[in-house]
């Protein structure tokens, strides 16, 4: 098959590849050339889910369900089973994924190469905690069952280690109860930085959940200001029915996101939500961009880059506010700004990103050389803020900060497999 | 709860297919040729919700071994209600044309082995006055093509056999449905590069199929949009037809 153009949810960069179906997790690896990586649904925003020059592996036939114990909840799936198809069959029986992040059309697989985290992480901590063990296979041919017990090696290099120690075939984790599809919600809104520390500290003790929208367009006065909404699953008996999905048909000729948009939409948003509590269906809770499919569309094109990064704890909120205003300065930025208090679990990953202190994404038109060169001076921040940069939503990183961002990352080497490597790995590693 | 027979589960859209019903708590029978794939279906379906998912191997063109392999599926289920075919293979044209036993072995799978099943598993719905067979056909029987006119063939033979047996069965109460799908991304066509605009997923094809078995129709286009297509192609003239790249 000849190779094909393609790109991840930021729709940049762009990369050729050949790409194989994988259909059956007892199958060998197929006969492919140059490097492999294990493709999950795509929803990494940069080129950690490419493989310019070489092979995909798309993991997505592989999406069947191997056990399930309806008294503990543990499910073992193959990797290309979908977020979203685990909660259609977990949340009418009662349970619900540890960790989500914010949208549900990740693969188990790919959750297992981000270390992908949640509004819950001050509770929960990351979703590679929760995986009690999986199959990886090597590009010589072996099986390795990998745990904390077993191969415990290779289970930290594999948890947040982007797919570059060979494909995950299946993998075992435990569902946690809740009482239905429900959520109890909160939105309170604040006026500054301090205030949403404040509330975050405060909210952390009696509630599963929480995050902030940030306005990143707001000056002045308004300044840092937001939204901060808290959740626990709701026992309210009752069948909210999820919203419906609409889609973005089509790819605008430019980026529908500027400076004015922008500043409209942010002005709106904060004056226009409605504060206080709310019962509200889990979907649009966790996942209220599902809700358009393709809005990646909407920038145009030329795509976006996410940024997202974590600052340390002792540096967070001076570190917060010069992002906001060096974000506000530039008249870039994105209607998603989103502001989350990790807590300072172990890692469960040597690639894992969360770490304590406070994280901050939001999404950048791509203008090409001044949107790179704003991320560069965001980047400097984060350096100076003892921080890091999610590989996961990156496609511009240079190798010298990955290092500086992850300094354990030799640890990474021994384990990953010669034959696999992304357009994210070769960028870190060669520059 | 229904009790339905898969023939070829562990094809992608029969996969798809099998899970819907699953997912409605019905009884299910699968038969396929390779064995552990057919035990990683039947464990999925389990935990899914069907009320049971059992399996037995069968190659298809071992037409001896048919009888024996519904008989244990009906009695397995306690009767059928649904027979699904859906096994095939997308046979290699160019290579059909150059070898006899190639072009006979690919009747043989898509043709005869399904117009043999069809023969046991009807005279069976005929003798309770009750079921619905449905056979996934193609939109390549349609009208014969020179890219893959051997695959063309054995599908139009299945669509004209199911069009005699519908009628012959109507008046036993037996439904049957011809299922022609046009491309679907599935491991079978995986061989082909540009995937473009009228290529669908097999989920969405699996709906189809559940959603026509529900209302007992005769013959559905999957996605719909292929009933016009090919309406447009089997009315292009011979002289004109035969110049075509199609």
């Amino acid at each position: 098959m000849p190779p094909a153009s393609g790109a991840s949810w930021g729709r940049f960069p762009r990369a050729t590849q050949q790409i194989i179906p994988l259909h059956w997790r007892d199958a060998a690896l197929p006969e492919a050339s140059g490097t492999l990586l294990a493709y999950g649904n795509g929803r990494s925003y940069g080129d950690s889910c490419l493989n310019d020059g070489g092979t995909l592996l798309h993991t997505r036939g592989l999406n069947r369900f191997i056990g399930f114990d309806p008294v503990t909840g543990i499910l073992r799936c193959e990797a290309g089973v979908l977020f979203s198809e685990i909660l259609d069959f977990a949340v009418p029986r009662g349970w619900f994924l540890p960790v989500v992040p914010g949208t549900r059309y990740i693969t188990v697989g790919g959750a297992i190469a981000n270390d992908v985290h949640g509004k819950n992480h001050h509770r929960a901590g990351t979703f590679g905690e929760h995986v009690a063990c999986f199959e990886l296979l090597r590009s010589d041919g072996s099986r390795v069952v990998c745990s904390r017990e077993a191969n415990a090696g290779l289970f930290a290099a594999t948890v947040g280690g982007l797919g570059l120690t060979g494909v995950v075939t299946w993998a075992e984790f435990a569902l946690k109860r809740v009482p239905g599809a429900q959520m109890a919600t909160e939105t309170l809104r604040f006026g500054g930085l301090t205030e949403f520390f404040a509330l975050s500290a405060q909210s952390e003790a009696d509630h599963e959940y929480t995050v902030a929208w940030i306005d990143c367009s707001a000056s002045g006065r308004s300044f840092g200001r937001g939204l901060f909404i808290r959740a626990n699953h709701s026992t309210t008996n009752g069948t909210l029915a999820p919203p419906r999905r609409l889609r973005m048909p089509f790819t605008p000729p430019l980026s529908l996101i500027n400076r004015a948009s922008l500043r409209a939409f942010n002005a709106a948003y904060f004056h226009g939500s409605r504060q206080g509590h709310a019962i509200s269906h889990y979907e649009p809770y966790f996942f209220p961009l599902d809700a358009i499919a393709d809005w990646n569309r909407i920038y145009g094109p030329r795509g976006f880059l996410q940024y997202q990064c974590v600052v340390a704890p002792e540096n967070a909120d001076a570190a917060v506010a010069e992002l906001l205003q060096r974000i506000a300065a530039s008249g870039s930025g994105s209607f998603l700004a989103v502001l989350k208090v990790f807590s300072d679990r172990p890692a469960a990953g040597i690639l894992s990103f969360p770490r304590a202190g406070t994280t901050l994404a939001l999404d950048f038109p791509n203008r090409g050389a001044p949107t790179l060169a704003l991320l560069e001076q965001l980047d400097d921040i984060v350096v100076a803020a003892d921080g890091a940069v999610y590989p996961a939503k990156d496609a511009r990183l240079k190798g010298a900060r990955f290092r500086r961002y992850f300094p354990q990352w030799e640890q990474m080497l021994p384990h990953v497999d010669p034959r696999f490597s992304s357009g994210f790995w070769r960028r870190v590693m060669e520059t | 709860m229904r009790k339905i027979l898969i023939i070829g589960a562990t094809s992608a859209i029969a996969e798809a297919a099998a899970r819907i019903f699953a997912t409605r708590g019905d009884a299910l029978f699968l038969i396929a040729r390779n064995a552990e794939h057919l035990r990683a279906v039947v464990a999925d379906l389990n935990i899914r919700g069907a009320a049971r998912a059992d399996s037995a191997t069968l190659d298809v063109t071992d037409f001896a071994a048919h009888d024996a392999v519904i008989e244990k599926a009906e009695r397995d289920l306690g009767g059928i209600d649904i027979a699904l075919i859906a096994h095939g293979t997308l046979s290699d044209q160019a290579q059909c044309e150059q070898s006899v036993d190639v072009m006979r072995r690919e009747f043989d799978i898509n043709a005869l082995s399904t117009l043999a099943l069809l023969t046991a598993l009807a005279n069976r719905m005929e003798a309770r006055r009750s079921g619905t067979l449905a056979v996934i056909s193609s939109v390549a029987g349609d009208r014969g093509r020179q890219s893959n006119y051997v695959y063309g063939a054995a599908k139009a033979a299945v669509s004209t056999f199911l069009g005699g047996l519908r009628q012959r069965m109507a008046k036993s109460g037996v439904s049957v449905l011809t299922i022609k799908p046009g491309f679907v991304d599935t491991p079978m066509t995986a061989a082909i590069a540009n995937k473009g605009a009228l290529w669908a997923q097999p989920d969405r094809v699996a709906a189809g199929i559940v959603q026509a078995i529900d209302r007992r129709r005769n013959i559905v286009y999957l996605p719909w949009f292929w009933r016009w297509i090919m309406l447009v192609i089997r009315h292009i003239p011979e002289p004109l037809f035969k110049r075509l790249k199609l």
